[in-house]
């Protein structure tokens, strides 16, 4: 992967008139920024309505930004049409056009852009290869399943070659099963055919299979930008902490601050955290995030251990194939959550509620958060 | 209880009758008495004749007419096609100011009653020095059947998902080939509909051809103008029953298109 650039927005806005009369504008994205990288698999990921959706038209050209810039390719693309612009949508419902048959749909936009016929029907058979719907030419998109649609979807898509390819949640149509193996399959063929991703999804799980990176979006704003584990393991708040992934949400207080530590006050104990660059003072509320993975269940011994040490007591054990999930009351009464693998639980980690018990972690596990 | 239902059956049986003598009687009456050997309209039947369908095709008049209604049918119906096509897109697919104004305005013929709606297109007709004459008349139903095709088409545009046409665009069709390989394709059913009413309603339309025909008349005007001679009566009654059957063949047919419209927007992608 080169570092140049293939898609760049640049400070987007773009609102949306809201009907009723008198109501300020609704922000459907603000102030946007992202850089994406040539060859890259980027997913935009947030809840429905966070902006992620209108950020992929905004690229495709079916919305103009009210202001900031669109590049892609090194131009800028405000005021380019859709079939101006060197890329390919997969659309949410895949938009097959129902009166003509899968090849006819694969064909289009070779046929609009007057490619050779010859040459038109080398690249629709490469293309329905590619997604392996080679033997479903001559059928009407009626007669396909969901995943067959989708598949040709892709193949009308990539068959132009674009610069980049956009897929607004392309897999939320399809069941479970199928939805797994498609990640696998659009992760291959993005390898294979190379071309930049960019990826729509409100599905935290299909993001971190899938992307080179990831943008965190929420309320029209992006949070935070970066690979799957950057985004897992050092969330840059709240918001992307609890999105992605379970994870434990303490409020916790500053008692001192020296170098690259903080001491807090945390779940009924002190503990010493490193800082993450964040400017913290003394007596300020902060909050710490723990992923349930990364914490231990010890039985209480009175002994003081290196790292994070919590006093509490099980409050339920609750089996998950292949973790069970531990929720521990703490002394100040915040709860959380612990996963110990459910192989490990028959032996020296049963417990059963009630138990008195001591949780601990490296000080590496948990995640200092402002508010 | 069983008593009960029994009644309520036949009273539902002998209501749905008596609606389908009200409604059926008179055309079946129609097509009975034009085959019938008399002048006069009554019963008993007099005997069997071809006679008044022989001395149609002799009428030079009439046949005349029936030529100015196709000429007025076609015309009016190709144009209110066109118009009410581009006001649905319109509606259908733009956001833009004063839409719901645009929409009850096009609408508006679609309630007032044709004899205003003559009057008031002779006072303008006259007011701008326009000689009335055949496309007079098509003007008049370009009008009352523009609303028509409007909603038609509007609704089969509403049947298929408006980001098929972004779709297109976005593999590089412009938006007039999205219209026309796209759009208008998957529209088709709802068009030919649309054409067929139109031209059924501007075939059959009376009020207005009446006060927009000048010296030429439509098939409806002339039919009218035929009652004052009772010896030509049964004429008008065998024309009546030919432009009956051949209407109700026209709207089955354009019934028909329009569900097989609907029936392939149901079949189309997902679920």
């Amino acid at each position: 992967m080169n570092a140049e650039s293939s898609v760049r927005l640049v400070n987007v806005t773009k609102q949306f008139p809201v009907p009723e009369k008198g109501q300020a504008d609704v922000r459907a994205v603000e102030d946007i920024s992202l850089d994406i990288r040539e060859g890259e698999f980027f997913t935009l990921l947030g809840p429905s309505g966070c902006g992620k959706t209108t950020t992929l038209r905004l690229i495709a050209g079916f919305e103009t930004p009210d202001s900031g810039m669109v590049i892609i390719g090194g131009q800028v693309a405000n005021e380019l049409a859709p079939y101006q612009r060197p890329v390919n949508t997969v659309f949410q419902n895949y938009a097959l056009f129902p009166h003509l048959t899968v090849e006819q749909n694969v064909a289009f936009g070779l046929k609009v852009k007057r490619i050779p016929v010859p040459e038109q029907e080398q690249r629709v058979n490469e293309a329905l290869e590619l997604v392996q719907m080679g033997a479903y030419g001559r059928r009407r998109p009626s007669q396909l399943s969901g995943g067959q649609q989708q598949r040709v979807a892709l193949a009308r898509a990539l068959v132009n070659r674009p610069a980049v390819l956009l897929l607004d949640e392309p897999l939320g149509a399809l069941d479970l099963r199928l939805r797994k193996d498609m990640q696998y399959e659009l992760k291959r063929l993005q390898v294979e055919v190379g071309i930049t991703f960019i990826y729509v999804t409100h599905d935290q799980e299909e993001a971190l299979t899938m992307s080179d990176r990831i943008a965190v979006m929420n309320q029209g704003e992006v949070l935070q930008i970066g690979s799957p584990s950057e985004i897992y393991d050092q969330p840059v708040d709240r918001f992307v902490a609890s999105f992605i992934g379970d994870t434990n949400l303490l409020n916790a207080q500053v008692v001192s601050v020296k170098n690259g530590h903080v001491r807090l006050q945390m779940g009924g104990g002190e503990v010493e955290l490193p800082r993450n660059g964040r400017e913290v003072t003394a007596g300020q509320g902060v909050t710490v995030a723990i992923r349930p993975e990364k914490l231990r269940i010890l039985r209480s011994d009175g002994k003081p251990k290196r790292g994070i040490q919590l006093h509490g007591q099980i409050r339920e054990t609750i089996f998950a194939g292949p973790d069970t999930r531990h929720l521990v009351n703490l002394e100040n009464g915040e709860r959380l959550v612990v996963l110990i693998r459910s192989k490990d639980v028959a032996g020296k980690q049963h417990f059963e509620p009630g138990d008195a018990v001591e949780v601990s972690c490296d000080s590496s596990g948990p995640r200092l958060l402002l508010q | 209880m069983a008593e009960a239902r029994v009644a309520a059956r036949w009273a539902g049986a002998g209501y749905y009758a008596l609606l389908a003598l009200f409604l059926y009687m008179p055309i079946f009456l129609l097509i009975v008495f034009s085959f019938n050997d008399s002048v006069i309209l009554a019963f008993p039947l007099k005997g069997f004749t071809l006679e008044w369908y022989h001395e149609l095709l002799q009428a030079e008049e009439l046949l005349a007419s029936i030529k100015n209604s196709l000429l007025v049918g076609f015309l009016a119906s190709a144009v209110s096609l066109a118009l009410g096509t581009l006001a649905a897109i319109a509606i259908m697919r733009f956001r833009f100011r004063g839409r719901d104004t645009f929409l009850s305005f096009a609408s508006l013929p679609l309630v007032i009653p044709y004899v205003v709606l003559g009057v008031a297109l002779l006072i303008l007709f006259s007011a701008l020095g326009i000689d009335l004459y055949l496309w007079t008349v098509a003007i008049g139903h370009v009008v009352i059947n523009v609303p028509y095709v409007m909603l038609i088409v509007a609704a089969r545009l509403a049947g298929f998902q408006a980001n098929l046409e972004e779709a297109a665009m976005d593999l590089g069709a412009t938006y007039w080939v999205t219209l026309t390989k796209v759009t208008l394709p998957l529209s088709a059913p709802a068009l030919v509909a649309a054409f067929l009413s139109s031209f059924t309603t501007s075939f059959d339309e009376f009020t207005l051809a009446f006060f927009l025909a000048g010296t030429q008349n439509t098939l409806p005007v002339y039919l009218y103008s035929q009652l004052r001679f009772p010896s030509r009566l049964p004429l008008a009654v065998s024309l009546a029953a030919v432009v009956m059957v051949v209407s109700i063949l026209i709207l089955l047919l354009s019934e028909w298109l329009r569900r097989i419209g609907a029936g392939a927007s149901k079949t189309k992608g997902i679920k």
